[in-house]
């Protein structure tokens, strides 16, 4: 079990900034996802701090040791991490158990402790019994969990997993982050998790870094992730936040602000000590909308698409007062609402997104 | 190569224009050259006209026994060319026993056709056609089917898409095949050395044989500058084909899997009948007359039940001592060059593909010069090398079995090199990566990961030195001694003596070998990345 510390990364390719001055801690023992699009430098990262790369700036301690540096960087085979890789990575000329006693043959561990290890790590896996078979006769979840059982026998400090769910079923996804939940809490090892899809990284992480364009915009816990983003990117991505122009906002003191949103009148949460004032930019959540009556206060707006999504529809509207940022909200069953129709929305909660100014469009600013 | 280059110019450690001069002066220099580039672009035309339209056939039509057809079709390239010779010879010449059979043979003490210009180029590009079929054939597999389909519902009809779209779009093959073809048919010694030498039609390679056979170490000077001017032409017509391929565009923009595209229809059966007629007439015929050769009591003698023997195989297997020494040094030779070989090439590929490094690619091009450049070269500049003692170490390896192996494995390297690295291509490399986080060092992972899963590839590419290198002449030709002979190197002198009986028994013992070898990988097949056996479709 150990920290890792990333320091100030950058990992350039030609002219493209993979990583961009990444900095990031991870506590002893926590599980930590990085959650980006494809393309977002969360492969790089981990490449990074397994020590298949070599970063052009900034430094990676694993413990108090420093294992990375531009200039000198300790092999992968000796930092005393685990990986489990997306293609699972299972030598096909061994069997299940070799598989799993390469690490313990390489540190040299003997029969019979070697032998009692791969049991335990097959048995911690739900794979007791199946230590003969060769790799190309699992399926792919129990080839996942070879993997899984792999990197654990050798008690790796430090514990990679790069999008380790991407090629499995849907129905099988869900019973495999079961076992990763239980598998952290039961080990305890420091865990970073790479993946690009949201709700596994929330179900999942004690902490998520949420990355794109090889930096790292905000790390939090899944709630605070979803309640309050850093910026504009991680609203937008997180649980297809809206972005709404706010003014007239005036602080009440508590973390909370009043303050004009698409001509209504809201109240609004937002970051301690950077009470905002004036004109700004909130961040407004589907289960904040509602449909009101057309004589109750609330933003007018029109109906531009209905989609039935079993047991509710998937509203989608445009406010008079913003038309180029589409809302949605989500309506119960049943609902006599048409693309269309003019409606009233309440808006019920927001978040101040902090430090960001207002973005003037078309030439005026709207609310 | 640069120690060629100075003993041309300068011998003796001074320097001096004289040997350059009196080669280049010498008209039998010229004579020889002439015939090399005639022999060589006649054996290239016939060898690209021959293969590229098997390749066109067998990628493009939906002929049936494509497997066999191609393992059959592939074998010359790995049998000894010299044996290939002789059996041509055997086929035409006024004893021929296949001939006799069918009452055609040539009127006794007529010449054998086979010993001219003519008979060289046949013989050549009989050889060599596989080579441009298999370059022909990879590049077709890479064509995407939607460009052939798209001309076919653009309207024309399967000669016009071949005429318009596939063979402008198979330019840098086709000019690849022509270039590999000329420098092999430039390079090759075992044919004219059996057609050509007797009609006194001396090429390049043999001159260079002959004059050192005559004259010893006297000649080297000479035989460098010879060498030097083979090497030349060779590297002329590989720029020659650089340049060209230059001039336009032919990138392919998309890539699918490939699929036969024309149904030949009522013309299937024709086209097949005449695809098999090919191959018994370059191939079948020659080998049988070869093989009843072998079985006649001496040259010139009617084979019937009664006349036939296996006296020359019982002959050269227990009699002759040389040939005897020539089974066991091709055998070890072969052996050690192709393990010597994949153990090199196994690590060696694995910087190449995994870490790339400006010097690896730099070494990945030197190991390509051997293999490009006519044998001839690589033999002079090895006698030339080793001829005095290795300084420091003071031992010689002139005049040794080492002397050949060492210039085995400088020109084979690249047959087993290029497997393993299109294996290492097809491996995943997070299997490596997993061992390293595993903790395993560079050592232990070649040994416990890497080299399990690449052994299937390597086994392939050994045996394809093996093969080359069992057959080889070449090379042995003018770096053997007594004590030292390889197979080639007898059976060329059982041919030189006028022994055609007891050199047909060795090349039918060599072909035979050569073709169970091939049989016998059938066996790995399923294991090996595609397009690593030559013989396999």
């Amino acid at each position: 079990m150990a920290r890792l510390t990333i320091e100030g990364l950058r990992k350039l390719y030609g002219e493209f900034r993979a990583l961009d001055d990444v900095s990031l801690a991870v506590d002893n023992g926590e599980f930590v996802a990085i959650l980006g699009a494809s393309g977002c430098g969360k492969t790089t990262l981990l490449r990074q701090i397994a020590g298949f790369d070599r970063p052009d700036a900034g430094r990676i301690l694993i413990g108090d040791s420093v294992v990375s540096t531009p200039l000198r960087q300790l092999p992968p085979e000796q930092r005393h991490i685990g990986i489990v890789f997306q293609s699972y990575a299972l030598w096909p000329h061994m069997t299940v158990a070799q598989n799993v006693a390469y690490g313990l043959d390489v540190a040299g561990v003997k029969d019979p402790e070697r032998a009692r290890r791969v049991d335990a790590a097959l048995a911690l896996v739900d794979l007791a019994g199946f230590g003969d078979r060769r790799p190309a006769l699992l399926s792919g979840g129990q080839r996942q969990r070879v993997a899984l059982a792999r990197c654990l026998v050798t008690e790796p400090s430090l514990v990679l997993l790069d999008e380790p769910l991407a090629n499995l079923d849907v129905h099988l996804r869900a019973s495999m982050e079961e076992e990763f939940a239980r598998f952290h809490e039961r080990t305890g090892t420091t865990m970073i998790y790479i993946t690009h899809d949201q709700a596994e990284a929330m179900a999942l992480a004690d902490r998520i870094a949420v990355m794109d364009k090889g930096r790292i915009l905000q790390l939090a816990t899944p709630s605070q992730l979803y309640r309050e983003p850093a910026d504009e990117t991680v609203a937008r991505f997180i649980g297809e936040g809206m972005i709404v122009p706010i003014d007239n906002a005036v602080a009440d003191g508590s973390g909370h602000c009043i303050a004009d949103v698409l001509g209504h009148r809201v109240r609004l949460r937002h970051a301690e000590g950077t009470p905002p004032t004036g004109q700004s930019r909130a961040c407004v959540r589907e289960s904040a909308l509602r449909l009101v009556d057309a004589a109750a206060s609330g933003v007018n707006a029109r109906v531009t698409a209905v989609i039935y999504q079993g047991g509710h529809f998937r509203v989608e509207a445009l406010a008079d007062a913003a038309p180029d940022e589409p809302l949605h909200l989500d309506v119960r069953e049943p609902a006599s609402i048409r693309a269309g129709d003019r409606v009233k929305l309440a808006v019920d909660d927001g978040w101040v997104l902090p430090g960001v100014r207002p973005t003037i469009r078309n030439g005026k600013i709207r609310g | 190569m640069a120690r060629l280059a100075i003993e041309g110019v300068a011998p003796d450690g001074t320097i001096s224009l004289e040997p350059l001069r009196r080669t280049l002066t010498n008209p039998t220099t010229w004579i020889a050259t002439a015939h090399s580039l005639v022999t060589a672009f006649g054996g290239t035309f016939l060898a690209v006209v021959i293969g590229g339209g098997v390749a066109v056939i067998v990628s493009l039509t939906d002929i049936r026994g494509r497997d066999a057809f191609v393992f059959c079709f592939v074998m010359p390239l790995l049998l000894a060319p010299q044996v290939v010779a002789l059996a041509w010879l055997q086929l035409f010449s006024p004893s021929s026993p296949l001939l006799k059979l069918a009452g055609a043979a040539p009127l006794l003490g007529a010449r054998n056709p086979l010993y001219s210009a003519a008979g060289i180029i046949l013989v050549l590009g009989v050889q060599y056609a596989p080579l441009s079929y298999l370059m022909l054939r990879a590049a077709l597999r890479a064509l995407p089917r939607e460009l052939i389909e798209a001309g076919r519902s653009g309207g024309a009809s399967p000669v016009t898409v071949l005429r318009t779209i596939v063979l402008p779009l198979m330019t840098p093959p086709v000019l690849a095949a022509i270039a590999l073809c000329f420098v092999s048919c430039l390079g090759n010694f075992g044919i004219p050395a059996l057609l050509g030498i007797p009609a006194n039609y001396v090429v390049l390679p043999t001159l260079i044989y002959q004059r050192l056979a005559g004259f010893g170490h006297t000649v080297l000077p000479d035989v460098a500058v010879l060498s030097l001017l083979i090497g030349t032409i060779a590297v002329l017509g590989i720029v020659a084909q650089d340049t060209l391929l230059r001039a336009r565009d032919f990138r392919i923009s998309t890539a699918t899997t490939t699929a036969r595209a024309f149904e030949l229809r009522r013309w299937r059966l024709p086209v097949e009948i005449a695809l098999w007629s090919l191959l018994v007439a370059v191939l079948a015929l020659p080998l049988t007359a070869l093989a009843l050769t072998a079985l006649v009591p001496a040259a010139g003698v009617a084979l019937d039940a009664h006349s036939a023997t296996l006296e020359n195989f019982r002959f050269v297997l227990f009699e002759h001592a040389a040939a005897r020494r020539a089974f066991g040094n091709s055998f070890t030779l072969s052996a050690a060059a192709a393990v010597t070989i994949v153990v090199i090439a196994i690590p060696l590929a694995y910087f190449l593909v995994w870490r790339q490094s400006r010097l690896l690619r730099f070494v990945n091009v030197v190991t390509e010069i051997p293999y490009a450049v006519p044998g001839v070269v690589l033999a002079i500049a090895a006698i030339l090398l080793f001829v005095k003692p290795i300084p420091v170490l003071g031992i010689s390896i002139y005049n040794t079995v080492w002397i050949i192996l060492f210039c085995y494995l400088a020109r084979f390297l690249v047959l087993g090199l290029r497997p393993v690295v299109s294996g290492y291509h097809q491996l995943d490399r997070t299997l490596e990566e997993a061992s390293q986080i595993a903790g395993a060092r560079l050592a232990r992972r070649l040994r416990t990961i890497i080299l399990p899963l690449i052994a299937p590839t390597a086994a392939a590419g050994a045996l394809l030195i093996f093969l080359t290198a069992f057959n080889e002449l070449t090379l042995s030709a003018l770096l053997w001694s007594s004590g030292s002979e390889t197979l080639g190197v007898v059976f060329f002198s059982f041919q030189q003596g006028g022994d055609s009986t007891y050199a047909a028994a060795l090349g039918v013992l060599t072909v035979a070998v050569s073709i169970a070898l091939m049989l016998s990988t059938l066996l790995l097949a399923g294991r090996l990345p595609s397009g690593v056996l030559p013989w396999r479709d």
